[in-house]
């Protein structure tokens, strides 16, 4: 795989971006199809399939009814025979109903078939707080997928990585879970027009920095970064790692970060317990013990059903200001 | 040797070699040969075998916790399911599966599960690749009764009717699922008449009666090669042993009624009808006893 070039300086959303990768590659690979609610002539919820309708029909942009687990079930068995679902789910949470079909299924059938069957299966919804978008609208599932062996689960935090991340996944062999934040949909940076590929399981260091390592995801990313700027300013310096998947993880990049940094943040806006978080600082603590200076921290969205009213919403997910304190106190460690 | 004997006997030997392999794994799990779940097919192997009659290999069958006459009847070889059976390496899924689990995509055989119900929606899938690759292969799902009261069975019903897909649903309606008798989990005991409610067309058939089945699948198959969607069958039949190797019978239902069923044994009947109509010598048949 040729490495993923320049951003350039063209500048396009996060939706823009993986619209551009799923065109390409429909227009390249006839076995891709698209399966979800209002996907075809609607162009999807948030605007993920737009124009591909009038292009290539109803059979490849498939309107399905209100069935999650009846079109994973069928996402699975069509491809098991040849062809290349992207299943979008609009917004995530919808994912749960189809829990069994993906993890018994999906999950286990490279397996059970000793590698004879692949599983080119694209799984793809809005994750996240904000938009006061409520309990059944705003989840963040990354973790519990992750436990999962068989899933790739990818969540990108800006336009230019979520557009390789895509080309990537639709050429891979294994089912991907691809988590796209609410509130990144339509943030711009620059993307090159052509098409290119980022492979899975490679970090990207968003800042670098020698006094505290914070990983973190998705949104999370640019809270982060907006805090460590802020500290920059009065002399700390931090490093940012956008691990970009969770699995796989590039556990290399962070352990090496923190042999530099012996402090170690993570961020997740999802639940705590048994989460990404906390697999990343056993980790540290299993196979980097002798790096640390200071406890590792975690910082996660409140352990509870998320809340609509924005001041609420604001109450139980980390945002600059609380990543911020967060990294002060872990200095002062 | 005419065709409709010809195929007699095709069918004849067919169901032969499952009732002969799943009686040879029946002793072995006594034996402790077979290390897990064993549920065997005798009693329903005219189903398989009318169905699998007019598969091509291309064509995919996917199967359930009660699959071994579904590998059979679509060529697997009886000694890779039961080396799978063993645990060993030579078994068709590596000893990675064993009796639930038992995989040749090579030949269309898409896998046996030990979860009731997905068979049906992943037959749907196979369906869908087939219509998006424009191909004239098709999908068979076969269930038992206790996967039709699962939503996959209504929501798989509905998008193959939607998207007339090449798919076959073939209920094997046993009348139990374990010990639950079907007209306890049923609203509506009637599942070919259930076809109706999503706008296809439903079939009841003997499941005993291997020319039945194979007359009705060969139907319903066509249709789907031609276009025209999909097609559920119920086969009414009965399995004569315990739900599992091992388990406890007689509990839920009555040696009568069972012996009752065994006289209707499907390859007796056929082996019977061609006999009463020339078409077969009972030595013809001894020698299709494997
Ligand atoms: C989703 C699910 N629930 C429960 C089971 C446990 N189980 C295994 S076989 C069986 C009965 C199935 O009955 P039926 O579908 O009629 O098939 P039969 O055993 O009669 O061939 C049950 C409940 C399972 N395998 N999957």
């Amino acid at each position: 795989m040729p490495d993923p070039p320049e951003p350039g300086d063209r500048e396009t959303t996060f939706v823009g971006a993986t619209l551009e990768a799923l065109a390409f590659e429909m227009k390249r690979n006839p076995a891709i199809f698209v399966m979800g609610e209002g996907i075809g002539q609607r162009g999807g919820n948030f605007g993920t399939t737009l124009g591909l309708y009038e292009e290539h029909g109803a059979t490849r942009l498939c309107d399905t009814p209100i069935c999650e687990r009846g079109f994973v079930g069928l996402g699975c068995g069509a491809a098991m025979t040849g062809s290349r679902p992207v299943i979008d789910f609009m917004f995530i949470d919808f994912i749960n109903d189809a829990f069994g079909e993906i993890v018994n299924q999906v999950a286990k059938m490279q397996y059970m078939s000793s590698g004879r069957l692949k599983m080119p299966i694209l799984l793809r919804g809005c994750i996240g707080v904000g938009h006061s978008a409520a309990t059944h609208h705003s989840g963040n599932y990354a973790s519990i997928y992750s436990h999962i062996p068989g899933i790739r689960v990818v969540l990108p935090s800006t336009p230019y990585d979520a557009k390789g991340l895509f080309h990537h996944a639709l050429r891979c062999d294994d089912p991907v879970l691809f988590l796209e934040h609410r509130e990144l949909m339509a943030t711009r940076s620059c993307v090159p027009e052509t098409d290119y590929e980022i492979p899975f399981g490679q970090a990207r260091v968003a800042r670098e920095g020698t006094d505290a390592t914070v990983v973190a995801l998705s949104l999370m990313v640019h809270h982060t970064l907006a805090a460590a700027e802020k500290l920059a300013g009065e002399g700390q310096s931090i490093e940012v790692i956008d691990p970009r998947t969770v699995s796989p993880l590039d556990f290399d990049t962070i352990l090496g970060s923190v042999a530099k940094t012996g402090r170690l943040l993570v961020v997740d806006e999802a639940f705590g317990p048994c989460g990404f978080a906390s697999e990343i600082a056993a980790r540290v603590a299993d196979e980097g013990f002798d790096e640390l200076d200071a406890p590792v921290r975690r910082l996660n969205g409140a352990h509870a059903p998320v809340p609509y009213s924005p001041t609420l919403e604001q109450a139980v997910v980390p945002g600059a200001d609380t990543i911020e304190a967060a990294i002060r106190a872990l200095l002062e460690e | 040797m005419d065709a409709t004997s010809e195929t007699g006997l095709i069918l004849y030997r067919r169901m032969q070699l499952i009732r002969q392999t799943e009686l040879t794994l029946a002793r072995a799990h006594q034996r402790g040969l077979v290390h897990g779940a064993c549920h065997t097919y005798v009693g329903q192997e005219a189903i398989a075998a009318g169905v699998c009659h007019h598969l091509r290999r291309e064509d995919v069958v996917f199967s359930t916790h009660r699959g071994h006459g579904h590998a059979l009847a679509k060529g697997m070889e009886p000694g890779e399911l039961i080396a799978e059976l063993f645990g060993k390496e030579t078994g068709c899924s590596g000893g990675r599966g064993g009796s639930m689990h038992l995989f040749k995509p090579e030949i269309g055989m898409m896998g046996t599960s030990g979860i009731v119900g997905p068979c049906i929606l992943q037959a749907c899938g196979g369906g869908y690749s087939f219509k998006l690759l424009d191909s004239a292969n098709v999908a068979v799902a076969f269930f038992g009764d206790g996967a039709v009261n699962n939503g996959a069975f209504h929501e798989g019903l509905n998008m193959a009717a939607i998207w007339k897909l090449p798919v076959l649903f073939v209920c094997e309606n046993n009348q139990f699922a374990t010990e639950v008798p079907f007209d306890y989990s049923s609203g509506n005991p009637n599942v070919a008449q259930r076809a109706e409610q999503f706008g296809i067309c439903g079939i009841e058939v003997d499941g005993n009666n291997v020319h039945e089945v194979e007359q009705a699948a060969g139907r319903a198959l066509e249709q789907a090669r031609q276009g025209g969607g999909p097609t559920l069958i119920e086969c009414k039949t009965y399995r004569t042993r315990a739900h599992a190797e091992g388990m406890a019978d007689f509990t839920y239902r009555t040696r009568e009624a069972v012996d009752q069923w065994k006289k209707r044994c499907p390859i007796e009947q056929l082996g019977q009808a061609l006999i009463e109509a020339g078409q077969a010598e009972p030595e013809d048949l001894n020698s299709h006893r494997g």
